[in-house]
Protein backbone atom coordinates (compact mmCIF):
# COMPACT_ATOMS: atom_id res chain seq x y z
CA UNK A 1 0.00 0.00 0.00
CA UNK A 2 2.73 2.14 1.02
CA UNK A 3 4.58 1.59 -2.31
CA UNK A 4 1.25 1.84 -4.13
CA UNK A 5 1.22 5.42 -2.45
CA UNK A 6 4.66 6.38 -3.23
CA UNK A 7 3.96 5.23 -6.90
CA UNK A 8 1.04 7.85 -7.14
CA UNK A 9 3.39 10.94 -5.75
CA UNK A 10 5.95 9.94 -8.20
CA UNK A 11 3.56 10.01 -10.94
CA UNK A 12 2.20 13.54 -10.14
CA UNK A 13 4.89 15.03 -9.53
CA UNK A 14 6.73 13.50 -12.87
CA UNK A 15 3.31 14.83 -14.77
CA UNK A 16 3.84 18.44 -13.09
CA UNK A 17 7.50 18.62 -14.37
CA UNK A 18 6.45 17.16 -18.13
CA UNK A 19 3.32 19.79 -18.24
CA UNK A 20 5.72 22.57 -16.58
CA UNK A 21 8.40 21.59 -19.46
CA UNK A 22 6.23 21.61 -22.32
CA UNK A 23 4.75 25.04 -21.22
CA UNK A 24 8.21 25.89 -21.29
CA UNK A 25 9.48 24.74 -24.56
CA UNK A 26 6.07 25.89 -26.11
CA UNK A 27 6.77 29.31 -24.80
CA UNK A 28 9.99 29.03 -26.14
CA UNK A 29 8.43 27.97 -29.49
CA UNK A 30 5.99 30.70 -29.46
CA UNK A 31 9.29 33.28 -28.58
CA UNK A 32 10.99 31.98 -31.52
CA UNK A 33 8.34 33.19 -33.69
CA UNK A 34 8.12 36.74 -32.33
CA UNK A 35 11.71 36.40 -32.41
CA UNK A 36 11.80 36.66 -36.55
CA UNK A 37 10.62 39.84 -36.43
CA UNK A 38 13.10 42.78 -35.21
CA UNK A 39 10.99 45.68 -35.84
CA UNK A 40 7.96 46.92 -37.90
CA UNK A 41 6.42 49.82 -38.62
CA UNK A 42 2.41 48.97 -38.85
CA UNK A 43 -0.61 51.26 -40.51
CA UNK A 44 -3.91 51.02 -38.99
CA UNK A 45 -7.03 52.39 -37.45
CA UNK A 46 -7.51 52.44 -33.95
CA UNK A 47 -10.69 52.60 -31.99
CA UNK A 48 -11.30 53.97 -28.51
CA UNK A 49 -14.28 52.76 -26.55
CA UNK A 50 -13.96 54.50 -23.04
CA UNK A 51 -16.66 55.73 -21.41
CA UNK A 52 -15.66 58.96 -20.54
CA UNK A 53 -13.91 59.56 -23.80
CA UNK A 54 -15.72 60.81 -27.02
CA UNK A 55 -13.16 60.30 -29.69
CA UNK A 56 -13.12 59.69 -33.43
CA UNK A 57 -11.50 56.91 -35.15
CA UNK A 58 -7.79 57.50 -35.88
CA UNK A 59 -5.23 56.81 -38.43
CA UNK A 60 -2.37 55.49 -36.55
CA UNK A 61 1.32 54.24 -37.45
CA UNK A 62 2.38 51.96 -34.74
CA UNK A 63 6.46 51.31 -34.87
CA UNK A 64 8.34 48.44 -32.51
CA UNK A 65 11.87 47.48 -32.80
CA UNK A 66 13.45 44.94 -30.56
CA UNK A 67 13.30 44.31 -27.29
CA UNK A 68 10.77 46.33 -26.14
CA UNK A 69 10.60 49.72 -27.96
CA UNK A 70 6.69 50.48 -29.03
CA UNK A 71 4.98 53.74 -29.99
CA UNK A 72 1.70 54.27 -31.71
CA UNK A 73 1.61 57.92 -33.68
CA UNK A 74 -1.81 59.50 -35.21
CA UNK A 75 -1.00 60.51 -38.32
CA UNK A 76 -3.06 63.37 -38.70
CA UNK A 77 -4.00 64.81 -34.90
CA UNK A 78 -4.13 63.49 -31.03
CA UNK A 79 -4.52 59.84 -29.71
CA UNK A 80 -4.59 58.99 -26.05
CA UNK A 81 -2.65 55.70 -25.71
CA UNK A 82 -3.51 53.71 -22.81
CA UNK A 83 -0.85 53.63 -20.71
CA UNK A 84 -0.75 49.61 -20.18
CA UNK A 85 -1.26 49.15 -24.38
CA UNK A 86 2.65 50.28 -24.83
CA UNK A 87 4.54 48.99 -21.33
CA UNK A 88 3.11 45.54 -21.81
CA UNK A 89 4.37 43.98 -25.20
CA UNK A 90 4.11 40.16 -25.55
CA UNK A 91 7.92 40.49 -26.36
CA UNK A 92 8.41 41.97 -22.82
CA UNK A 93 5.83 38.95 -21.15
CA UNK A 94 8.02 36.04 -22.75
CA UNK A 95 11.76 37.68 -22.15
CA UNK A 96 11.24 38.18 -18.10
CA UNK A 97 12.02 35.80 -15.20
CA UNK A 98 9.08 33.48 -14.85
CA UNK A 99 7.51 30.26 -14.13
CA UNK A 100 5.22 28.82 -16.79
CA UNK A 101 2.61 26.81 -15.51
CA UNK A 102 0.07 24.82 -17.85
CA UNK A 103 -3.60 25.85 -17.07
CA UNK A 104 -5.41 23.44 -19.38
CA UNK A 105 -7.29 23.95 -22.33
CA UNK A 106 -9.87 25.62 -23.74
CA UNK A 107 -11.44 27.13 -26.88
CA UNK A 108 -11.09 30.67 -27.92
CA UNK A 109 -12.12 32.46 -32.03
CA UNK A 110 -12.90 28.59 -32.82
CA UNK A 111 -9.68 27.64 -31.90
CA UNK A 112 -8.55 24.94 -29.49
CA UNK A 113 -6.08 26.48 -26.94
CA UNK A 114 -3.38 25.52 -24.25
CA UNK A 115 -3.26 28.31 -21.12
CA UNK A 116 -0.11 29.31 -19.58
CA UNK A 117 0.01 30.78 -16.74
CA UNK A 118 3.38 33.17 -16.20
CA UNK A 119 4.37 33.62 -12.60
CA UNK A 120 6.72 36.67 -12.27
CA UNK A 121 9.96 35.33 -10.57
CA UNK A 122 10.48 38.93 -8.95
CA UNK A 123 8.50 38.98 -6.00
CA UNK A 124 8.76 42.74 -6.70
CA UNK A 125 7.60 43.23 -10.24
CA UNK A 126 4.94 45.62 -11.38
CA UNK A 127 3.28 41.75 -13.19
CA UNK A 128 1.27 39.42 -10.39
CA UNK A 129 0.00 36.94 -13.10
CA UNK A 130 -0.05 36.59 -16.75
CA UNK A 131 -2.27 34.27 -18.57
CA UNK A 132 -1.92 32.96 -22.39
CA UNK A 133 -4.14 31.50 -24.58
CA UNK A 134 -2.00 29.79 -27.12
CA UNK A 135 -2.74 28.36 -30.83
CA UNK A 136 -0.53 25.61 -30.44
CA UNK A 137 -0.62 24.27 -33.91
CA UNK A 138 -0.04 27.64 -34.98
CA UNK A 139 2.18 28.72 -32.41
CA UNK A 140 0.12 32.22 -31.68
CA UNK A 141 -0.69 34.06 -28.85
CA UNK A 142 -5.05 34.75 -29.57
CA UNK A 143 -4.69 36.45 -25.84
CA UNK A 144 -3.13 37.70 -23.25
CA UNK A 145 -4.53 38.88 -19.78
CA UNK A 146 -2.08 40.19 -17.23
CA UNK A 147 -2.88 41.38 -13.67
CA UNK A 148 -0.55 44.13 -12.15
CA UNK A 149 -0.07 45.75 -8.61
CA UNK A 150 -0.78 49.18 -9.67
CA UNK A 151 -2.91 48.96 -12.93
CA UNK A 152 -5.40 46.37 -12.23
CA UNK A 153 -6.14 43.77 -15.37
CA UNK A 154 -4.69 43.89 -19.06
CA UNK A 155 -6.51 41.77 -22.00
CA UNK A 156 -4.90 41.82 -25.48
CA UNK A 157 -6.90 39.60 -27.73
CA UNK A 158 -5.74 39.18 -31.30
CA UNK A 159 -7.14 38.28 -34.61
CA UNK A 160 -4.37 37.28 -37.37
CA UNK A 161 -4.26 37.34 -41.13
CA UNK A 162 -1.86 38.22 -43.60
CA UNK A 163 0.62 38.64 -41.50
CA UNK A 164 0.47 35.61 -39.60
CA UNK A 165 3.80 34.09 -40.24
CA UNK A 166 5.44 36.89 -38.40
CA UNK A 167 3.02 36.13 -35.43
CA UNK A 168 2.09 40.02 -36.65
CA UNK A 169 -1.93 40.31 -36.14
CA UNK A 170 -4.52 41.95 -38.00
CA UNK A 171 -6.32 43.47 -34.85
CA UNK A 172 -5.55 44.17 -31.88
CA UNK A 173 -8.12 44.87 -29.13
CA UNK A 174 -6.89 45.51 -25.55
CA UNK A 175 -9.20 45.89 -22.78
CA UNK A 176 -8.19 47.99 -19.53
CA UNK A 177 -9.32 49.02 -16.40
CA UNK A 178 -9.96 53.22 -15.50
CA UNK A 179 -10.61 55.65 -13.04
CA UNK A 180 -13.68 57.36 -13.04
CA UNK A 181 -14.11 60.61 -14.76
CA UNK A 182 -15.74 63.69 -13.19
CA UNK A 183 -15.08 67.39 -13.35
CA UNK A 184 -17.05 70.32 -11.18
CA UNK A 185 -19.51 71.87 -13.42
CA UNK A 186 -18.27 74.96 -11.82
CA UNK A 187 -14.78 73.90 -13.67
CA UNK A 188 -16.79 73.55 -17.02
CA UNK A 189 -19.63 75.24 -17.16
CA UNK A 190 -21.31 72.59 -19.35
CA UNK A 191 -24.31 73.37 -21.51
CA UNK A 192 -26.62 71.27 -20.27
CA UNK A 193 -29.18 70.31 -22.72
CA UNK A 194 -30.67 67.89 -20.78
CA UNK A 195 -29.73 64.77 -22.12
CA UNK A 196 -28.18 61.63 -21.02
CA UNK A 197 -24.03 62.82 -20.41
CA UNK A 198 -22.18 59.54 -20.39
CA UNK A 199 -21.62 58.14 -23.77
CA UNK A 200 -24.22 55.67 -23.92
CA UNK A 201 -22.40 53.15 -26.05
CA UNK A 202 -19.27 52.69 -24.61
CA UNK A 203 -17.72 49.80 -22.20
CA UNK A 204 -19.04 49.52 -18.83
CA UNK A 205 -17.44 51.86 -16.45
CA UNK A 206 -14.02 51.25 -15.53
CA UNK A 207 -13.20 49.10 -18.12
CA UNK A 208 -11.40 50.64 -21.39
CA UNK A 209 -11.19 49.40 -24.76
CA UNK A 210 -8.91 50.02 -27.73
CA UNK A 211 -8.99 48.51 -31.21
CA UNK A 212 -6.34 48.62 -33.71
CA UNK A 213 -7.03 46.97 -37.21
CA UNK A 214 -3.69 46.72 -39.30
CA UNK A 215 -3.91 47.97 -42.91
CA UNK A 216 0.09 46.70 -42.75
CA UNK A 217 2.89 45.83 -41.90
CA UNK A 218 6.66 46.69 -42.69
CA UNK A 219 8.94 44.64 -41.50
CA UNK A 220 12.76 44.33 -40.72
CA UNK A 221 13.50 47.30 -42.72
CA UNK A 222 14.93 49.02 -39.48
CA UNK A 223 13.65 51.94 -38.01
CA UNK A 224 15.90 55.40 -36.13
CA UNK A 225 16.23 55.81 -32.60
CA UNK A 226 14.43 59.42 -33.30
CA UNK A 227 10.84 57.53 -33.55
CA UNK A 228 10.67 56.15 -30.16
CA UNK A 229 11.60 59.66 -28.57
CA UNK B 1 -34.57 103.18 -40.82
CA UNK B 2 -31.36 102.55 -42.54
CA UNK B 3 -30.51 106.20 -41.96
CA UNK B 4 -31.88 106.11 -37.92
CA UNK B 5 -29.37 103.27 -37.40
CA UNK B 6 -26.36 105.17 -39.33
CA UNK B 7 -27.00 107.96 -36.73
CA UNK B 8 -27.58 105.64 -33.81
CA UNK B 9 -24.22 103.85 -34.90
CA UNK B 10 -22.60 107.12 -35.57
CA UNK B 11 -23.21 107.86 -31.66
CA UNK B 12 -22.26 104.69 -30.14
CA UNK B 13 -18.92 104.80 -31.95
CA UNK B 14 -18.65 108.46 -31.48
CA UNK B 15 -17.79 107.72 -27.62
CA UNK B 16 -14.45 106.92 -26.34
CA UNK B 17 -16.48 104.13 -23.97
CA UNK B 18 -17.35 102.05 -26.92
CA UNK B 19 -13.81 101.44 -27.15
CA UNK B 20 -12.96 100.20 -23.43
CA UNK B 21 -14.44 96.74 -24.33
CA UNK B 22 -12.66 96.75 -27.76
CA UNK B 23 -9.43 97.49 -25.37
CA UNK B 24 -10.32 95.07 -22.36
CA UNK B 25 -11.27 92.26 -24.75
CA UNK B 26 -7.61 92.69 -26.34
CA UNK B 27 -6.12 92.79 -23.01
CA UNK B 28 -8.00 89.71 -21.70
CA UNK B 29 -7.14 87.82 -24.49
CA UNK B 30 -3.61 88.42 -24.51
CA UNK B 31 -3.21 87.78 -20.90
CA UNK B 32 -4.92 84.41 -21.08
CA UNK B 33 -2.77 83.73 -24.58
CA UNK B 34 0.48 84.48 -22.19
CA UNK B 35 -0.72 82.76 -19.41
CA UNK B 36 -1.60 79.76 -21.37
CA UNK B 37 1.60 79.72 -23.11
CA UNK B 38 3.62 79.47 -20.20
CA UNK B 39 1.79 77.49 -17.89
CA UNK B 40 -0.80 75.74 -20.06
CA UNK B 41 0.34 72.31 -19.20
CA UNK B 42 -0.74 72.54 -15.74
CA UNK B 43 -4.37 73.83 -16.46
CA UNK B 44 -4.59 71.19 -18.78
CA UNK B 45 -3.10 68.87 -16.46
CA UNK B 46 -5.86 69.53 -13.80
CA UNK B 47 -8.55 69.24 -16.63
CA UNK B 48 -7.32 65.74 -17.35
CA UNK B 49 -5.78 64.30 -14.29
CA UNK B 50 -8.41 61.92 -14.25
CA UNK B 51 -7.11 60.73 -17.50
CA UNK B 52 -3.66 61.14 -17.64
CA UNK B 53 -3.20 58.05 -15.22
CA UNK B 54 -4.86 55.95 -17.64
CA UNK B 55 -3.04 57.19 -20.74
CA UNK B 56 -0.06 58.98 -22.20
CA UNK B 57 -1.64 62.12 -23.10
CA UNK B 58 0.34 64.89 -25.61
CA UNK B 59 -0.35 67.99 -23.12
CA UNK B 60 2.15 70.23 -26.05
CA UNK B 61 -0.05 68.50 -28.85
CA UNK B 62 -3.44 69.10 -26.77
CA UNK B 63 -2.83 73.05 -25.71
CA UNK B 64 -3.15 74.40 -29.46
CA UNK B 65 -5.20 77.40 -30.98
CA UNK B 66 -8.65 75.45 -30.94
CA UNK B 67 -8.37 74.67 -27.51
CA UNK B 68 -6.73 78.18 -26.40
CA UNK B 69 -10.11 79.75 -28.18
CA UNK B 70 -12.31 77.74 -26.37
CA UNK B 71 -10.88 78.30 -23.20
CA UNK B 72 -11.03 82.13 -24.03
CA UNK B 73 -14.74 82.00 -24.87
CA UNK B 74 -15.32 79.37 -21.73
CA UNK B 75 -14.06 82.71 -19.70
CA UNK B 76 -15.12 85.69 -21.78
CA UNK B 77 -18.64 84.83 -22.26
CA UNK B 78 -19.63 85.11 -18.88
CA UNK B 79 -17.31 89.21 -18.82
CA UNK B 80 -18.86 90.33 -22.15
CA UNK B 81 -22.07 90.76 -21.14
CA UNK B 82 -21.01 93.21 -18.66
CA UNK B 83 -18.94 94.97 -21.79
CA UNK B 84 -22.62 95.20 -24.03
CA UNK B 85 -24.06 96.60 -20.91
CA UNK B 86 -21.90 99.52 -21.14
CA UNK B 87 -23.33 100.52 -24.18
CA UNK B 88 -26.71 98.59 -24.79
CA UNK B 89 -27.53 100.33 -21.02
CA UNK B 90 -26.53 103.40 -22.34
CA UNK B 91 -28.74 104.25 -25.37
CA UNK B 92 -31.80 105.47 -24.17
CA UNK B 93 -30.66 106.21 -20.65
CA UNK B 94 -27.71 108.26 -21.75
CA UNK B 95 -29.89 110.21 -24.19
CA UNK B 96 -32.13 111.25 -21.27
CA UNK B 97 -28.78 112.01 -19.12
CA UNK B 98 -27.54 114.71 -21.59
CA UNK B 99 -31.10 116.07 -22.17
CA UNK B 100 -31.34 115.25 -26.13
CA UNK B 101 -34.13 112.18 -25.48
CA UNK B 102 -36.55 114.87 -25.62
CA UNK B 103 -35.44 116.68 -28.93
CA UNK B 104 -34.94 113.57 -30.26
CA UNK B 105 -38.82 112.57 -30.01
CA UNK B 106 -39.87 115.52 -31.44
CA UNK B 107 -38.16 114.51 -34.85
CA UNK B 108 -41.02 113.31 -37.44
CA UNK B 109 -39.50 109.63 -36.39
CA UNK B 110 -42.13 107.29 -34.81
CA UNK B 111 -40.94 105.96 -31.39
CA UNK B 112 -41.10 102.62 -32.59
CA UNK B 113 -38.91 103.17 -35.38
CA UNK B 114 -36.26 105.15 -33.17
CA UNK B 115 -35.98 102.24 -30.60
CA UNK B 116 -36.15 99.81 -33.05
CA UNK B 117 -32.86 101.81 -34.80
CA UNK B 118 -31.22 102.43 -30.92
CA UNK B 119 -31.83 98.61 -30.05
CA UNK B 120 -30.70 97.39 -33.72
CA UNK B 121 -27.48 99.85 -33.53
CA UNK B 122 -26.29 97.28 -30.05
CA UNK B 123 -26.63 94.48 -32.21
CA UNK B 124 -24.16 95.98 -34.43
CA UNK B 125 -21.74 96.74 -31.95
CA UNK B 126 -21.86 93.40 -30.19
CA UNK B 127 -21.26 91.32 -33.40
CA UNK B 128 -18.47 93.59 -33.96
CA UNK B 129 -17.65 93.11 -30.23
CA UNK B 130 -17.62 89.07 -31.18
CA UNK B 131 -15.92 89.64 -34.44
CA UNK B 132 -12.95 91.32 -32.60
CA UNK B 133 -12.77 88.45 -29.96
CA UNK B 134 -13.07 85.84 -32.81
CA UNK B 135 -9.93 87.53 -34.60
CA UNK B 136 -8.04 87.73 -31.59
CA UNK B 137 -9.36 84.22 -29.64
CA UNK B 138 -9.15 82.05 -32.23
CA UNK B 139 -6.94 83.61 -35.11
CA UNK B 140 -4.54 85.05 -33.23
CA UNK B 141 -4.69 82.02 -31.18
CA UNK B 142 -4.20 79.87 -34.03
CA UNK B 143 -0.76 81.80 -34.96
CA UNK B 144 0.50 81.46 -31.71
CA UNK B 145 -0.08 78.15 -30.58
CA UNK B 146 -0.79 76.18 -33.75
CA UNK B 147 -3.75 73.85 -34.97
CA UNK B 148 -4.38 70.52 -34.21
CA UNK B 149 -7.28 68.13 -32.85
CA UNK B 150 -9.33 69.92 -30.37
CA UNK B 151 -9.75 68.47 -26.92
CA UNK B 152 -12.28 69.86 -24.39
CA UNK B 153 -13.08 68.77 -20.99
CA UNK B 154 -17.25 68.43 -19.84
CA UNK B 155 -18.28 67.69 -16.88
CA UNK B 156 -18.15 63.58 -17.06
CA UNK B 157 -17.08 63.16 -20.40
CA UNK B 158 -13.78 64.52 -22.98
CA UNK B 159 -14.57 64.98 -26.16
CA UNK B 160 -12.26 65.11 -29.43
CA UNK B 161 -12.45 66.91 -32.21
CA UNK B 162 -10.59 66.16 -35.38
CA UNK B 163 -8.82 69.24 -36.67
CA UNK B 164 -11.05 69.41 -40.09
CA UNK B 165 -13.78 69.24 -38.13
CA UNK B 166 -13.54 72.20 -35.97
CA UNK B 167 -13.76 75.69 -37.73
CA UNK B 168 -17.39 75.17 -38.71
CA UNK B 169 -18.07 74.64 -34.92
CA UNK B 170 -16.35 77.73 -33.96
CA UNK B 171 -18.51 80.00 -37.40
CA UNK B 172 -21.85 78.62 -35.39
CA UNK B 173 -20.82 79.14 -31.89
CA UNK B 174 -20.30 82.74 -32.68
CA UNK B 175 -23.10 82.94 -34.44
CA UNK B 176 -24.96 81.47 -31.44
CA UNK B 177 -23.20 83.80 -28.77
CA UNK B 178 -23.53 86.77 -31.14
CA UNK B 179 -27.78 86.09 -30.45
CA UNK B 180 -27.06 85.03 -26.89
CA UNK B 181 -24.93 88.27 -26.26
CA UNK B 182 -28.45 90.16 -28.43
CA UNK B 183 -30.53 89.04 -25.66
CA UNK B 184 -28.30 90.89 -22.99
CA UNK B 185 -28.37 93.85 -24.98
CA UNK B 186 -31.81 93.71 -25.41
CA UNK B 187 -32.22 93.33 -21.29
CA UNK B 188 -29.80 96.57 -21.08
CA UNK B 189 -32.21 98.26 -23.53
CA UNK B 190 -34.96 97.83 -21.56
CA UNK B 191 -33.82 98.81 -18.38
CA UNK B 192 -32.41 101.88 -20.49
CA UNK B 193 -35.84 103.04 -20.75
CA UNK B 194 -36.69 103.35 -16.77
CA UNK B 195 -33.76 105.57 -16.09
CA UNK B 196 -32.43 109.07 -16.53
CA UNK B 197 -28.59 107.42 -16.60
CA UNK B 198 -27.33 105.07 -17.81
CA UNK B 199 -25.49 103.70 -14.22
CA UNK B 200 -28.61 102.28 -12.84
CA UNK B 201 -29.51 100.12 -16.15
CA UNK B 202 -25.68 98.77 -16.74
CA UNK B 203 -25.35 98.10 -13.01
CA UNK B 204 -29.02 96.44 -13.05
CA UNK B 205 -28.11 94.60 -16.15
CA UNK B 206 -24.77 93.09 -14.84
CA UNK B 207 -26.24 92.18 -11.51
CA UNK B 208 -29.33 90.41 -13.08
CA UNK B 209 -26.82 88.36 -15.60
CA UNK B 210 -24.18 87.41 -12.63
CA UNK B 211 -27.32 86.70 -10.12
CA UNK B 212 -29.00 84.54 -13.28
CA UNK B 213 -25.39 82.74 -14.10
CA UNK B 214 -24.86 81.57 -10.82
CA UNK B 215 -28.18 80.08 -10.04
CA UNK B 216 -28.27 78.28 -13.53
CA UNK B 217 -24.89 76.92 -12.64
CA UNK B 218 -26.15 75.66 -9.48
CA UNK B 219 -27.07 71.98 -9.24
CA UNK B 220 -30.87 72.44 -6.44
CA UNK B 221 -33.16 69.93 -7.26
CA UNK B 222 -35.94 72.36 -6.18
CA UNK B 223 -35.22 74.74 -9.15
CA UNK B 224 -33.57 72.46 -11.59
CA UNK B 225 -36.73 71.56 -13.58
CA UNK B 226 -39.00 74.40 -12.69
CA UNK B 227 -37.28 77.76 -13.15
CA UNK B 228 -33.83 77.25 -14.75
CA UNK B 229 -34.91 76.06 -18.55
CA UNK B 230 -36.53 78.98 -18.20
CA UNK B 231 -34.02 81.26 -17.27
CA UNK B 232 -31.94 82.81 -20.36
CA UNK B 233 -28.92 82.65 -18.46
CA UNK B 234 -29.58 78.75 -18.92
CA UNK B 235 -29.50 79.18 -22.83
CA UNK B 236 -26.60 81.45 -23.24
CA UNK B 237 -24.07 78.61 -22.57
CA UNK B 238 -25.75 76.50 -25.70
CA UNK B 239 -22.73 77.92 -28.34
CA UNK B 240 -21.09 75.35 -26.72
CA UNK B 241 -23.33 72.53 -27.79
CA UNK B 242 -22.01 73.15 -30.87
CA UNK B 243 -18.33 71.29 -29.61
CA UNK B 244 -20.45 68.06 -28.47
CA UNK B 245 -20.53 65.34 -30.74
CA UNK B 246 -22.54 62.31 -31.26
CA UNK B 247 -21.33 58.87 -30.87
CA UNK B 248 -21.83 55.71 -33.27
CA UNK B 249 -22.28 51.99 -31.87
CA UNK B 250 -18.65 51.76 -31.00
CA UNK B 251 -18.28 54.75 -28.75
CA UNK B 252 -16.46 56.76 -31.59
CA UNK B 253 -17.55 60.65 -32.00
CA UNK B 254 -19.08 60.82 -35.46
CA UNK B 255 -16.97 64.11 -37.08
CA UNK B 256 -19.37 66.52 -38.52
CA UNK B 257 -22.47 65.67 -35.70
CA UNK B 258 -24.06 67.86 -33.01
CA UNK B 259 -25.02 66.03 -29.96
CA UNK B 260 -27.83 67.63 -29.62
CA UNK B 261 -29.35 69.94 -32.22
CA UNK B 262 -32.76 70.53 -31.25
CA UNK B 263 -31.55 71.27 -28.03
CA UNK B 264 -30.04 74.08 -29.06
CA UNK B 265 -32.38 75.08 -31.80
CA UNK B 266 -34.64 75.06 -28.69
CA UNK B 267 -32.12 77.32 -26.68
CA UNK B 268 -32.04 79.76 -29.30
CA UNK B 269 -35.53 79.89 -29.41
CA UNK B 270 -35.87 80.50 -26.40
CA UNK B 271 -33.30 83.27 -26.01
CA UNK B 272 -35.19 84.95 -29.79
CA UNK B 273 -38.23 85.17 -27.66
CA UNK B 274 -36.57 86.63 -24.60
CA UNK B 275 -35.09 89.54 -27.10
CA UNK B 276 -38.78 90.04 -28.46
CA UNK B 277 -40.27 90.06 -25.29
CA UNK B 278 -37.53 92.80 -24.17
CA UNK B 279 -37.38 95.13 -27.19
CA UNK B 280 -41.42 95.11 -27.70
CA UNK B 281 -41.86 96.04 -23.59
CA UNK B 282 -39.17 98.89 -24.19
CA UNK B 283 -40.84 99.98 -27.01
CA UNK B 284 -44.27 99.48 -25.39
CA UNK B 285 -42.55 101.21 -22.21
CA UNK B 286 -41.21 103.99 -24.54
CA UNK B 287 -44.00 105.12 -26.59
CA UNK B 288 -46.32 105.53 -23.32
CA UNK B 289 -43.29 107.61 -21.29
CA UNK B 290 -43.39 111.33 -20.54
CA UNK B 291 -40.18 112.42 -21.39
CA UNK B 292 -39.52 114.92 -19.45
CA UNK B 293 -35.61 114.91 -19.73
Amino acid sequence: MKKKIQLLLFSLFFFSISFAQDATSLLKKVREKLDKVDDYEATGIMKTNVSFLKVPEASVTVYFRKPDNLKIKNDKGISLVPKGAVSLSLNKLLKGNFTAIDGGADVIQNTKIKIIKLLPADDNADIVLSTLYIDESRLLILKARTTTKESGTYEVEMNYGKYILYALPDKVIFTFNTKDYKLPKGITFDYDDGSKKKTENAVSDNKGKVEISYSSYIINKGLPDAVFK
Amino acid sequence: MWKLLQIELFKIFRRPRTYISFAAIAAMILIIQLGLKFDGKSYLQLLMSGISESFYVPFDMILNGYLVAFVILNTLLIQVPLLIALVAGDVVAGEANMGTLRLLVTKPVSRTELMIAKYLASVVYTVLLLIWMALLALFLSMLFFGTNDMIIARNEVMEQISRNDVLWRYIAAFGYAAVALSTVAALAFLLSVFAENSIGPIVSTISIVVVLTILSEMKIPLYDNTVKPYLFTSHMLAWKGFFYSKSNGDGQAISGSIENLPAILRSLGILLSYIVLFVSAAIIVFKKKDILS
